[in-house]
């Protein structure tokens, strides 16, 4: 009976991709392990391999489709002796276990083309600090993040980029895209895999005048360095009586991907967050995203700077200015209302903005606060808007205990006690280490449901 | 186990650079002297690094110095010798046995020991005590309280000497106990790899804190730790002041050539304990005096001036009373000079 050949999923977080080239043809020969087609994720260029042998029967989507959805059959292979008149049975029957498997990881593909495939849209209102009549362009997180680096390169010469991968490869997940063609092999360094020694390389090099941008392939693998950061980087200008300055970035993503399970999955925002000498940055929107490193690429300062994963193929309006920074160390009001007031930051600000939509469909009005900053915290900005709705809901994926809603909370009680009509409520990721099982994994991480219910809570609703 | 007085011996009297690589055709020779001017230099420096830390030890015993106290006294030729060979903007970074390091770059005395007692006349205004001390100006990069940390901290300073094409070195040291971290390695392998310009300076002084180096160490031969990196070595007398000039010269110019990091083990000893709370219990009473009358890198110079550069013992009493004088006005201002201002526990968190 004819085989289906399925959309693969090529990458933890791969939802949908560009079916870029077949490079099999209809009536072909396959046999296992023969390259049959090219997959664009939003990350690489894929080869997917046979795993079955027979003649390529049917290509069901054409080349050049965006957005086909994982486990979308996208061709038929028939077995000796079956012919065409088979495929429609096929098409009929339940879509068995993917036909096609994809070798991971990738051969490096220094000449990916940018990403083409539709990215997943993040409703950010409009921004205050932006004049009136900006253009505004859709970006995703990934493009404002490489054009943030890109531009701040192109102005100070003292700025590199290094890391795993950062180079030839083109960046693991292709933030570093186009660095190295245009600045070469001096300001865009692939590194051995050695956290610990280019984390300590790097601020060696910043106290001597550099300004480098240190990218981790994850912050899970930061841990490797952290030696580096807090007492090397953080502590040195204190430590100097304030001559010896250290400016430079640490930056990767954070936290949870999809299914990488718990050595991958940790949000380090309250860990750096404590540590005094430091300053920490979690952007959610792609205009932050590029503002904002484009900030912490100029602070004097040590700056560790969190990405998220999910949110680097996310796109949304990037204003089109020669120079578009935003401080670091302020919060956003992102939506307004007076039931209650929503704290979170990075991928949470996900969970908080749908909430509150969905509350509003209730007739249920909240501030939503995007932190943006987590060290140093835009408290005022919480504290203001606190003392005019009396309760407060923070919402992060990292774990409760010491999380930043715990500062919140402790924060909230120490200057708006007297304004509070209920207690602090923290929505956080569950207090164990990330599972793998699909459901297990949901139900460690936040949800939009559970900030739902915390607000209705805390409103007495 | 007890310490082995007759190893120690045996190999501190090693003289000479002694290479393993084929670079070098250095053998085991006497090492060339030093002109009498820089026998001279050599002698005030070690000297007043001797006569600092000798203070320093006797305020500590007084309360005025609190924390953490690492002395040089023993180790004097190592770093005198490197500075020596070095040139203008050549930065120097170490870890936490410092003061010797800070003396040898030209960071003033009493800066440096106002530090010590936590006063705002120190080189961080009281703020970074004994390990952590630095200056720009001086090119001292510190004064680091992690072992090992410095390692890769110097390497990030040749990658921005190399990044800058400016010809400058950086020379970085560590101990025998710091050449068994990780990250040490990882610095090796990236020095090689972009062939960085780095003198990694093993001050090997034979103890880790109390443990001695054959308990510590699966090869006690350091100045190979870099032959799986492909970084050439040498075995240099560390308590002799011209074989550390001479090896250092070697290296520094390999460096600075842009052939990469190169490693020179300075075979060394401390004749104090580890810190100040260290009664060296690890080894006997007889090693360390053999060190002291047998291979003590000042009476080594000072007889040499005496000797062949005809020096008179009065000459050299001017010298002792000159670094009595700068030491005695360090330890005075260090006590009169006033405590930070309690504002200054908020400033330098951030720039």
């Amino acid at each position: 009976m004819p085989t289906q050949i399925l959309m693969p999923a090529l990458s933890p977080t791969m939802e949908e991709g560009k079916l870029a080239k077949w490079i099999k043809a209809e009536g072909d020969e396959i046999t296992a392990g023969d390259v049959i087609a090219e997959i664009e994720t939003d990350k690489a260029t894929m080869e997917v391999e046979a795993v079955d042998e027979g003649k390529l029967g049917k290509i069901l989507i054409p080349e050049g489709t965006e957005a086909v959805k994982v486990n979308t059959p996208i061709a038929v292979i028939l077995a000796d002796g079956e012919d065409s008149s088979a495929i429609d049975g096929a098409g009929a029957a339940p879509a068995p276990a993917p036909a096609a498997a994809a070798e991971t990881p990738a051969a490096p593909e220094p000449a990916a083309p940018a990403v083409q495939t539709a990215p997943a849209r993040q409703e950010v209102p409009a921004d205050p600090d932006i004049p009136e009549g900006t253009q505004m362009v859709d970006t995703t997180v990934r493009e404002a993040l490489r054009d943030a680096m890109a531009e701040e390169m192109r102005r100070d010469e003292s700025v590199f980029v290094m890391g795993e991968e950062v180079a030839e490869y083109q960046g693991a997940y292709k933030i570093t895209q186009g660095l190295l063609d245009e600045f070469g092999a001096r300001r865009v360094v692939d590194t051995p895999i050695t956290e610990h020694g280019f984390a300590g390389l790097g601020v060696g090099a910043a106290l001597a005048g550099l300004r480098p941008i240190v990218e981790f392939m994850t912050f899970n693998f930061a841990m490797q360095a952290i030696d580096h950061i807090i007492n090397s980087a953080a502590k040195t200008l204190y430590m100097s009586g304030g001559q010896m300055h250290n400016a430079i970035v640490f930056r990767g993503p954070n936290g949870a991907a999809a299914r990488v399970g718990a050595q991958h999955s940790q949000d380090y925002a309250a860990w750096y967050g404590q540590i005094p000498g430091l300053k920490v940055v979690q952007p959610w929107s792609a205009a932050d995203a590029k503002g904002l490193l484009k900030s912490a690429i100029r602070d004097p300062n040590p700056v560790v700077f969190l990405e998220n994963e999910i949110l680097y193929g996310h796109a949304s309006p990037v204003p089109l200015l020669d120079d578009h920074t935003v401080p670091i160390g302020r919060a956003k009001v992102v939506r307004s209302g007076d039931a209650a007031t929503i704290v979170s930051f990075g991928i949470g600000m996900t969970y908080a903005t749908q909430a509150a939509e969905a509350l509003a469909a209730d007739g249920i009005q909240c501030d939503v606060i995007d932190l943006r900053t987590i060290r140093p915290m835009d408290i005022d900005t919480v504290i203001e808007s606190v003392k005019r709705t009396g309760r407060v809901v923070s919402v992060e994926e990292g774990w409760p205990q010491h999380g930043v809603g715990a500062e919140i909370g402790m924060k909230v009680s120490e200057r708006a006690f007297d304004w509070l009509d209920a207690p602090p409520v923290r929505i956080c990721g569950k207090d164990v280490p990330m599972p793998y099982a699909a459901n297990l994994e949901k139900l460690a991480l936040p949800n939009v449901q559970e900030v739902v219910d915390a607000v209705k809570a805390v409103a007495y609703i | 186990m007890a310490s082995s007085p007759k190893t120690a011996s045996r190999r501190a009297s090693s003289r000479g650079t002694r290479s393993r690589k084929s670079n070098s055709k250095a053998k085991a020779a006497a090492p060339a002297g030093l002109p009498k001017d820089e026998e001279l230099e050599a002698y005030r420096m070690m000297l007043l690094i001797r006569r600092f830390e000798e203070k320093a030890g006797q305020m500590y015993g007084m309360g005025l110095i609190g924390g953490f106290c690492h002395l040089y006294i023993g180790q004097e030729a190592v770093v005198t010798g490197v500075q020596l060979a070095t040139r203008e903007g050549d930065q120097v970074i170490t870890s936490y046995r410092d003061h010797g390091h800070m003396l040898a770059c030209g960071m003033e005395a009493r800066g440096v020991m106002a530090e010590l007692t936590g006063r705002q006349g120190g080189y961080s205004k009281g703020k970074g005590g004994s390990m952590h001390m630095f200056s720009v100006e001086k090119a001292f990069y510190g004064g680091h309280g992690i072992v090992g940390a410095q390692v890769s901290l110097g390497t990030g300073l040749a990658f921005a000497n190399r990044y800058r094409e400016d010809g400058k070195v950086s020379l970085t040291y560590l101990g025998d106990g710091a050449i068994n971290q990780g990250q040490v390695y990882e610095s090796f392998n990236m020095a090689k790899l972009w062939n960085l310009p780095v003198v990694y300076v093993i001050e090997n002084n034979k103890y880790g804190m109390g443990t001695s180096i054959s308990r510590a160490s699966s090869t006690t031969d350091l100045s190979q730790r870099g032959a799986s990196f492909d970084i050439p070595g040498d075995q240099v007398d560390g308590m002799d002041v011209r074989a550390v000039k001479a090896a250092a010269g070697k290296a520094l110019d390999y460096a600075r050539s842009g052939k990469g990091p190169f490693i020179l083990e300075m075979l060394t000893y401390r004749y104090r304990g580890h810190s100040m709370s260290d009664p060296a219990k690890y080894r006997s009473k007889e090693e360390v005096q053999k060190m002291r009358q047998e291979h003590d890198p000042i009476e080594q110079v000072k007889a040499r001036l005496l000797g062949e550069h005809g020096l008179e013992e009065d000459d050299l009493k001017a010298v002792d009373k000159d670094i009595r004088a700068i030491v005695n006005e360090a330890a005075d201002f260090a006590q009169i000079d006033p405590e930070p201002d309690p504002s200054e526990l908020w400033t330098d968190v951030y720039a």
